[in-house]
């Protein structure tokens, strides 16, 4: 190998942008054996992996690469699946730039290893070649409801499961995965993916009851009290969308991400009218947000149809939380980005249609507690842009359903769930992790959660008399 | 699965199931509701909890066949089941003894009515109920409601059966004769609940609907169902589906409501050349 091939990624095949544009299929096609073991071979294999550090769920990278490169793809993925459950997903949503990868040494010099790329490979060959499932641990005889079914719930039900536990998981939507499946759409994380990842966590023994909203068809004392349980993990989620609460904010044509996105992935509503549900696009889209929910929705856009669509977000490039990648893959696809541009009002037809965008033009001023440049409004700025679309993808929040009926629950002033270092709640036995603890964040920092809480929902049930 | 133990045709296109769902039987309360999806590729949609008994296990709803999803329930017979059923949703009626209500129902809403109805008359309320159809062939529930309420009036848009008029031309009689009314529950077609709302808003009497936006998720994620109350965006989902009818915005409610008349029209053309043995696809 030269040594320009070292410091050099092996690029990841993907569709060219104009026909992935016209359809919904995977965009990144992921690497052959070939390929993935060319780029296993550039690890470094450091005897202090800093790449360790920055993973969540701490696997171990170096081992599993090493593996890799030996052609011992079965021992490979074992490995990983040792701290991660569902390895698939992982591949292809983490943030690895900012984490496994940001520390590789590599990356000093060029391009880190694709450590995300090759636990892709690894998952996706054992899906084609058979998935292997782990031993249990004998049974416990201790019972664990575990509420929601997202990356926190399910990484929480799969250890505990291992761990000997019975575990049931509570799921409000009518399909287990949570953003998984609502969320994400199916060109950055196939479905039949996650499926296969949740069928995993039921091979382990978990139970998932979907239909079931905690709150409302049983509370959390009662789950404690009359349904058996003794323990329960809260992994709810940020499920709120966020609304920007200007002027004509509910006028025809406006969606909130969520819905956009629940219409597009959890009702198939690009396959309307095979599928029931509809989902409505227009010609030219907007949308408000410089997240990966942002890049999602508006590739979606353009999926369905849109002549053209804009992200219009209040700070400049720099500060977009979406991940490069996705920027990249958007930009690629041809959205327009409008930075430093802020929705002050919406104006609509007779029909209630939204027809207009009022922006306003914006500056950055000091960093602010995020450490970004705060954006300030510049008087008497004010634009007007064409829209017949608009999605408001500016953040979720956590869903109050469970604060509300679980007193004695202790509750941020952002509606958080409030946890010691143990991930447990103020109510004994009752853990909480994920998004639901944080407020908006990734899918590995919530599976990091659910991995942490079942540690120590194990030890609280072990020492339990 | 759901399974259905119990169907029957109330009038033309009106229908009602009981479904088998002990949990959510034991759960509901007046004013509650199911979200349903009869099979894989059907929509999610809210249907009123209409009765449910927790000592049999089940629910009953009532609904009126207007579009696929409705009408892919009517289809399905005694032992079918529904793929998924969730509930109970929304906040319950704050049911108290307000004194004399009137309860009104116009058309399918009845049957939303009709448990609200019967909580307020165990409540120890006097309940003076008003329901009205186009048509008589159209009316529900009469002998029900009937046997719940004080007094009972009936009304036709066309005169068939009762007074001649809508619901909301009966309340204003009733008030014009000086009956005298401490609260006003309503429910049935958003211009009905509107007019209704009109009326009591020039007596000054707390009048509550119930509103029947375009739902998904049914628990405060999508945001599909939100309404203006009082200048504030409500989610009718988790904050309704109850509001103080003189706060809500109707107009933009009824704008929101036909957001997709255009796709529910192709969709409901596609399944009926389907049902008439076209292709499948």
């Amino acid at each position: 190998m030269s040594k320009q091939d070292r410091f050099k990624a092996v690029p990841m095949p993907k569709q060219p942008p104009e026909v992935r544009i016209r359809n919904f299929n995977e965009v990144a096609l992921g690497y052959t054996e070939e390929q993935a073991i060319r780029e296993a071979e550039r690890c470094l294999q450091c005897r202090e992996p800093q790449c360790v550090k920055g993973c969540p769920v701490g696997i171990d990278i170096p081992a599993f690469i090493k593996l890799l490169r030996e052609g011992k793809f079965r021992e490979a993925i074992r490995k990983i699946k040792e701290k991660n459950n569902l390895p698939a997903i992982c591949g292809r949503v983490c943030p690895q730039e900012t984490q496994c990868q940001m520390n590789c040494v590599l990356g000093k010099k060029g391009d880190p290893v694709s450590i995300g790329r090759l636990e892709r490979f690894l998952a996706d060959w054992e899906r084609e070649h058979g998935v292997e499932i782990p031993e249990k641990q004998p049974s416990t005889g201790k019972r664990v409801a575990v509420i929601g079914s997202g990356p926190a719930g399910l990484t929480a039900a799969a250890d505990l499961a291992r761990l000997g536990h019975e575990v049931v998981v509570f799921e409000a939507l009518h399909e287990p995965g949570g953003v998984l499946m609502y969320g994400i759409p199916e060109f950055r994380l196939p479905k039949h993916i996650v499926q296969a990842e949740i069928d995993y966590v039921k091979k382990l023994g978990v139970t998932i009851k979907t239909n079931a909203v905690i709150g409302k068809l049983f509370t959390i004392p009662e789950l404690l009290k009359d349904e058996g349980f003794d323990a329960v993990f809260i992994g709810t989620g940020a499920g709120l969308p966020r609304f920007l609460r200007v002027p004509g904010e509910n006028l025809c044509g406006i969606y909130s991400a969520n819905e956009f996105l629940i219409r597009i992935n959890l009702m198939k509503g690009y396959m309307f009218p095979k599928w029931d549900t509809p989902i409505k696009i227009g010609k030219k889209v907007a949308v408000i947000g410089g997240g990966n929910v942002a890049m999602d929705a508006s590739r979606c856009s353009l999926r369905l149809g849109a002549e053209e669509v804009h992200i219009v977000y209040r700070r400049s490039k720099a500060e977009m939380p979406a991940r490069r990648e996705e920027v990249e893959n958007a930009e690629e696809e041809g959205i327009k980005f409008d930075f430093l541009a802020n929705p002050v009002a919406f104006h609509g037809d007779e029909y209630g249609w939204v027809r207009k965008m009022e922006c306003i033009c914006m500056k950055l001023t000091e960093p602010d507690e995020s450490g970004r440049r705060r954006p300030v409004p510049i008087e008497g700025s004010n634009f007007f842009m064409d829209v017949d679309t608009v999605v408001i993808a500016i953040g979720q929040t956590p869903n109050p359903l469970i604060q509300q009926t679980t007193p004695g629950l202790a509750v941020s002033k952002r509606g958080t769930i409030i946890v010691d270092e143990n991930m447990q709640t103020s109510i004994e036995g009752v853990y909480a992790g994920g998004d639901i603890v944080t407020g908006a964040a990734t899918v590995i920092s919530a599976m990091g959660a659910g991995k942490k809480a079942a540690e120590n929902i194990h030890k609280y049930l072990m020492n339990k008399k | 699965m759901f399974k259905i133990v119990e169907k029957k045709e109330l009038a033309p296109k009106i229908k009602l199931v009981r479904i088998l769902a002990p949990e959510i039987a034991k759960k509901a309360r007046p004013g509650q509701f199911v979200i349903l999806r009869v099979d894989e590729k059907g929509e999610r949609f809210p249907l009123t909890l209409v009765d449910w008994s927790p000592h049999e296990g089940t629910i009953c709803l009532i609904f009126q066949e207007i579009g696929v999803s409705t009408i892919k329930l009517g289809l399905l017979n005694v032992g079918d089941s529904v793929l998924d059923l969730v509930g109970p949703l929304g906040r319950p009626s704050e049911i108290d003894r307000y004194g004399t209500v009137a309860v009104i129902g116009g058309g399918v809403g009845t049957a939303s009515v009709y448990p609200i109805a019967k909580a307020l008359k165990e409540a120890g309320n006097r309940v003076i109920s008003i329901i009205g159809a186009r048509s008589a062939n159209l009316l529900i529930l009469e002998d029900e409601m009937r046997q719940i309420s004080d007094e009972l009036f009936i009304s036709t848009d066309d005169g068939t059966k009762g007074y001649k008029g809508f619901v909301s031309d009966v309340l204003n009689m009733l008030i014009g004769k000086g009956y005298s009314f401490d609260a006003v529950w309503a429910v049935g077609p958003t211009v009905m609940m509107m007019a209704v709302a009109r009326v009591t808003k020039s007596y000054n009497i707390k009048t509550i609907v119930s509103l029947n936006p375009i739902m998904i998720d049914g628990t405060g994620m999508c945001g599909t169902c939100r309404v203006t109350v009082g200048g504030e965006t409500k989610f009718v989902c988790v904050d309704g589906p109850e509001f103080d009818a003189h706060q809500v915005d109707f107009d933009e409610l009824i704008k929101r409501q036909r957001m997709y008349l255009e796709e529910e029209r192709k969709a409901l053309e596609k399944f009926e050349k389907q049902l008439s043995g076209g292709n499948s696809n």
